[in-house]
């Protein structure tokens, strides 16, 4: 602790950290563009000038840049030094010379941070009577917009894009007055990261072109605190709706989870929300004979099926926990099972066993971008889980901060610290099935299938403890190389961390990661954690395997639906082609009385389903997720629903008196990994007299007009009865509580740079703390090493090694209609001396066969993929030919496929014939 | 008490003269409608939606006449042609709650939303007052003749490239190093 005196006030500040830093953390205004939290200082705006003074006696002090100098004890500044205000007002005078005067027009307008800061240093008035540079725009694709004009050459944008997500095709280009920021040509942003361009960028060079087709101002969206359902960590977002259609995603800070920063299927995804395509009402009967039926129709036929015989249900790993246990509740927990592949069921399962260990610790995203090694086992975690890969790259930078902490330069001085590191990282391994995006941060890279990755990871844990069980497989000396040099670096880390995940498709590989985790708990000495990140590939995997039973798997499910035993079947938000082999699905559903689906769009499933109940996505009902740490958040309704959709929860309910609440209460008591979910629900502490927290800022325009057209008589405000929020712009105000802030906005602060002034320090955490609660108790002990199996005798010619894909391998997402530009489609790829085997070029099309399924596929050539295996795409609601491990056989097929390859971004394509 | 009782007589027969005097002058009020009042330019009543001297709507849908207005009697939605040119793709008053304070004027960055001196607004039907893009817009430039809000802004629209708004050099060329 330091102690510091600002403008005659002495604060306590942290000594390390920079003025601007501690200025802000104190809630003081001072204006600031190049400077972010995440990505240190670089001096490059002018704009945070401060008067600092030697001692108590100096009078006339020297203008400092505040996040460049570091708030040493004892010294004394002044923001409101008549001098330092003016230098200023004069340096945004000089970046807004070639403004280009058009905020009515700009997306950024009324949240736009150099609004704020040119308002902020006093500048209204253009007094440079000289011509104004002007720039040409780049097409970026169909998410990033580009107006090059208003940028100020603050560099945020490739200090994000760049430094921070490891981005190449976003740079600066030419210099002086006509720098500009862009590709080298038109194309889309290649990062899966680029959305937070937009956020980034303090004014509109960058804007959300998704938001832009539709746009609204900031204060005319209704928002709510809501939960990302593209993967399975969880981030914090604000969903904002106007005249009932989602309009954007934007970022919602949680200290733990995402802090600043969103992936682009997260931010961009949502279009599914407004598809055309939505079940809009409940319909009864199949083929031709499907009709429309009313609200009470459909609920009095949906319960006579529930309470006719016998009824299983489905659950689904998108729907949310309360979708999951009004299910289970109504059909009985020997009835509900998980709606997810059989494989994938068995990795969950080990999951679950593995999240009461103590030896283990699921770490938050956080707490990885604090791991300083890290072993990354057969997922790839920028498809399946983006937000972690973009942690991972800064645990990868720890190695930086080592070593200016070691000559003594600040880790906030950004460019000195990249200067002092030059290429040296963190250790990062990544032992996956191809190429990955995290491949320039590795150390090594060994590229296999999930069997030969699997005996590497065991050999591992062996390396590490002698107790752990002999490995199958005798290694070649320069395997066991590495593995000695993987070994050395977990084990003298200060935070090692294991990664793997469902992804790999691979059991035998989740236990072999587990064992070398318990391995390298005990190779440390045991008393300490050991952070192992399971990715699991939906936002509710995790609560959908906390609430089925241990056997309840679908596969078990199709069969009794295939031998006649169940009368009826609901299928909760789930397709289950693609979740089990389309054979066994039509089996199961020819020998079931009765399909129900409930869905908010229409799937295969729904299709064939006798009656189809229409579902609300995740931005109509209120839910809770529970995310690959077992973190439970809830996520809050943002809009209703103006047609027949209802929540799931809603339409199995029992009685219609059953609450969100009551659900969860329910099964606090009857099931025991939901023990404490009840604590994330949004208490109303603050209110007074009964009031609401309103979903409308103080500023939501239109009320009275808004509906006029239709009635101008102005109806009531919809109710709200499920929760604490009101659709209104009336009530207690949300600012005073975190867990129910959906936008941040403080005086003279628009932007969302106003989040600084709810964090505990900036950067750091909420200030009535994060949301959520982790759910896991970890006190049990290991039960053991997992030992190995011996895998399968499978004929074929190939290893299949499933592949994902950020656009694709998201069934809600890929069905946003602007994500559709960005898929590829189903593809496999091959190495390239195979395909020269086969006589394949890239696109033409190949037949896998499997036991017993074959399909076609377009193929791609990739020179990372091992000889012998084959990488395969299946986008969601597809299930694939083969699982992971598994040996298929190829021929050539006749014709070329569909495949957009120029949307796969992966460093290690043959590009020939595409 | 004297001066009290005298200046309280005093000023009723004032009053009682001025009335009086008031019989024989001009009459302020006209016989409407039969004769129109004269209305000031600025009068804040009807109000209208602009074009530009070149015939173009003038609202870009930024939306500050929404936020600005007082009771919210204004919704409308931004739509961009293919150009890049902003619009309303609605733009709605209800004026049944209208006040004709003016703000959304006052707020308007292109001089397109205007308020005009016609009262005459009065309807049988209340739904009748909820005007329509349609109904708002005029064919002329309104109180202000030669503003040009594209021709100021650095966007490109269709009619005027980058570079081309007043006081802009042409786009740089970022393959040059030439200062």
């Amino acid at each position: 602790m330091a102690k510091i005196v600002i403008d005659g006030v002495t604060y306590e500040v942290n000594g390390d950290n920079n003025l601007l830093q501690e200025c802000l953390s104190k809630g003081l205004d001072l204006p600031y563009f190049c400077w972010h939290p995440c990505m240190g200082s670089v001096g490059a705006c002018r704009q945070c000038a401060v008067k600092q003074y030697r001692d108590a006696d100096d009078q006339k002090g020297t203008l400092v840049m505040a996040c460049m100098t570091k708030a040493n004890d004892g010294s004394i500044i002044s923001i409101e030094d008549e001098e330092a205000k003016k230098f200023r007002a004069n340096v945004i005078e000089s970046l807004m010379i070639s403004h280009p005067h058009d905020c009515p027009v700009c997306e950024e307008g009324g949240e736009c941070h150099l609004q704020d800061m040119t308002l902020m240093s006093g500048h209204n008035y253009r007094r440079y009577d000289r011509k104004k540079v002007t720039h040409r725009n780049q097409y970026l694709g169909p998410f990033v917009g580009h107006e090059m004009n208003r940028c100020i050459t603050c560099y945020r944008c490739v200090r994000f894009y760049d430094d921070y997500a490891g981005g190449t095709d976003l740079a600066a280009q030419a210099s002086h007055h006509h720098t500009y920021f862009g590709r080298q040509s038109d194309g889309f942003l290649e990062s899966e990261f680029s959305g937070n361009l937009v956020e980034m960028c303090p004014t509109g060079v960058f804007t959300d072109a998704t938001f832009s087709a539709h746009y609204s101002r900031k204060w005319d969206l209704q928002t709510a605190p809501s939960v990302c359902v593209g993967c399975a960590v969880g981030c914090n977002t604000t969903p904002g709706e106007r005249y009932g259609e989602l309009r954007r995603i934007v970022n919602r800070y949680h200290g733990d989870v995402n802090g600043y920063f969103l992936c682009d299927r997260g931010r961009f995804g949502y279009g599914f929300v407004n598809s055309a395509e939505r079940l809009a009402e409940s319909q009864q009967g199949k083929g031709t004979g499907r009709r429309t039926v009313s609200e009470d129709e459909a609920v009095l036929e949906l319960n006579r099926i529930l309470d006719g015989g016998q009824v299983i249900g489905i659950g689904s790993p998108r729907a949310s926990v309360e979708a999951n246990l009004a299910l289970l509740q109504r059909v009985g927990g020997d009835n509900f099972y998980a709606g997810v592949s059989d494989a994938e069921f068995a990795q969950l399962q080990i999951l679950k066993q593995l999240s009461g260990e103590s030896a283990l610790h699921a770490p938050s995203v956080r707490e990885i971008e604090e791991c300083d090694a890290v072993l990354v086992l057969g997922e790839d975690v920028t498809n399946t889980a983006p937000r972690i890969a973009l942690a991972l790259r800064q645990s990868a930078r720890n190695r930086a901060d080592e070593l200016a902490a070691a000559a003594g330069i600040p880790s906030w001085q950004d460019a000195a610290v990249r200067e002092l590191a030059q290429r040296e990282l963190s250790p990062v391994y990544l032992l996956s099935g191809y190429a990955t995006r995290l491949d320039d941060i590795a150390r090594a890279t060994v590229v296999d299938s999930a069997p030969g990755l699997t005996q590497l990871a065991q050999a591992l844990a062996r390396t590490l403890d002698s107790a752990a069980p002999t490995p199958a497989a005798t290694l070649q000396e320069e395997q066991k190389q590495l593995l000695g040099s993987i070994a050395d670096d977990l084990k003298g880390a200060r935070r090692p961390l294991i990664v793997c995940g469902t992804g790999s498709g691979s059991e035998a590989l989740l236990k072999a990661a587990a064992n070398v985790a318990r391995a390298l708990a005990t190779a440390r000495g045991g008393d300490q954690a050991v952070d192992f990140c399971c990715v699991v590939p939906e936002v509710n995997s995790v609560g959908l395997v906390l609430m089925a039973g241990e056997t309840q798997s679908l596969g078990l499910a199709l069969k009794k639906m295939q031998a006649g035993d169940v009368q009826a079947a609901v299928v909760l938000e789930n397709d289950l082609f693609g979740r089990a082999p389309q054979s066994q699905v039509e089996a199961a559903l020819a020998g079931v009385g009765q399909l129900v689906a409930i869905d908010q769009l229409p799937t295969r499933t729904t299709e064939l389903a006798d009656l189809v109940i229409a579902g609300t996505s995740f931005a109509e009902q209120q839910g809770t997720y529970i995310n690959y740490e077992g973190r439970a958040q809830t996520s809050m309704q943002v809009f209703m629903n103006n047609q027949a959709a209802r929540p799931a929860w809603k339409w199995l309910r029992k009685e219609s008196e059953t609450t969100l609440a009551g659900l969860l209460q329910t099964a606090e008591t009857t099931l025991e990994g939901l023990a404490g979910i009840t604590a994330i629900l949004p208490v109303s502490a603050a209110a007074v007299a009964g009031m609401k927290y309103p979903r409308q800022s103080h500023r939501y325009s239109g009320r009275t007009a808004i509906q006029a057209a239709a009635n101008v008589h102005e109806g009531k405000q919809p109710e709200d009865r499920d929760s604490i929020m009101a659709f209104s712009m009336e009530g207690m105000s949300s600012q005073r509580d975190t867990a129910v802030l959906p936008n941040t906005w403080a005086p003279r602060w628009n932007s969302n740079q106003s989040v600084s002034k709810f964090l505990d320090e900036v950067g750091g955490h909420l200030r009535q703390g994060n949301p959520g609660r982790l759910l896991f108790t970890r006190n049990g002990s290991s039960a053991g090493y997992f030992e190995p199996e011996s895998a399968a005798v499978t004929t074929g010619d190939f290893t299949l090694i499933p592949a994902y894909q950020l656009y694709g391998s998201d069934e809600l997402s890929a069905r946003a209609e602007v994500v559709n530009e960005r898929l590829t489609g189903a593809y496999v790829a091959l190495a390239p001396h195979d395909a020269q085997q086969l006589g394949v070029a890239a696109n033409d099309l190949v037949t896998v066969s499997a036991d017993q399924e074959a399909l076609d596929y377009p193929v791609c050539i990739r020179r990372s993929v091992k000889p012998g295996t084959i990488v395969a795409f299946t986008p969601a609601g597809q299930f694939p030919v083969a699982g992971a491990g598994d040996q298929v056989s190829l021929s050539k097929a006749q014709g070329s496929g569909q495949a957009r390859f120029g949307n796969l971004i992966v460093s290690d394509l043959q590009q020939e014939g595409i | 008490m004297f001066s009290l009782i005298r200046d309280t007589f005093t000023s009723q027969l004032v009053t009682l003269w001025r009335v009086f005097k008031h019989m024989f002058d001009k009459k302020d009020t006209v016989e409407y409608p039969d004769v129109q009042p004269y209305m000031f330019p600025r009068w804040r009543g009807r109000i209208i939606l602009s074009r530009d001297p070149d015939g173009e709507e003038r609202c870009v849908a930024c939306n500050l006449c929404a936020v600005a207005c007082p009771v919210d009697c204004i919704a409308l939605q931004k739509a961009e042609d293919e150009n890049g040119r902003w619009y309303p793709e609605f733009f709605r008053i209800n004026f049944s709650r209208c006040i004709m304070c003016g703000f959304c004027e006052e707020a308007c960055p292109t001089n397109a939303i205007q308020l005009t001196p016609d009262f005459e607004m009065a309807e049988y039907v209340r739904q009748d007052m909820v005007w329509e893009k349609e109904d708002l817009l005029i064919n002329g430039t309104g109180k202000y003749h030669d503003y040009n809000f594209y021709r100021v802004a650095g966007m490109a629209v269709g009619g005027k490239d980058k570079g081309e708004a007043q006081n802009e050099a042409p786009p740089v060329d970022v393959r040059s190093l030439l200062p």
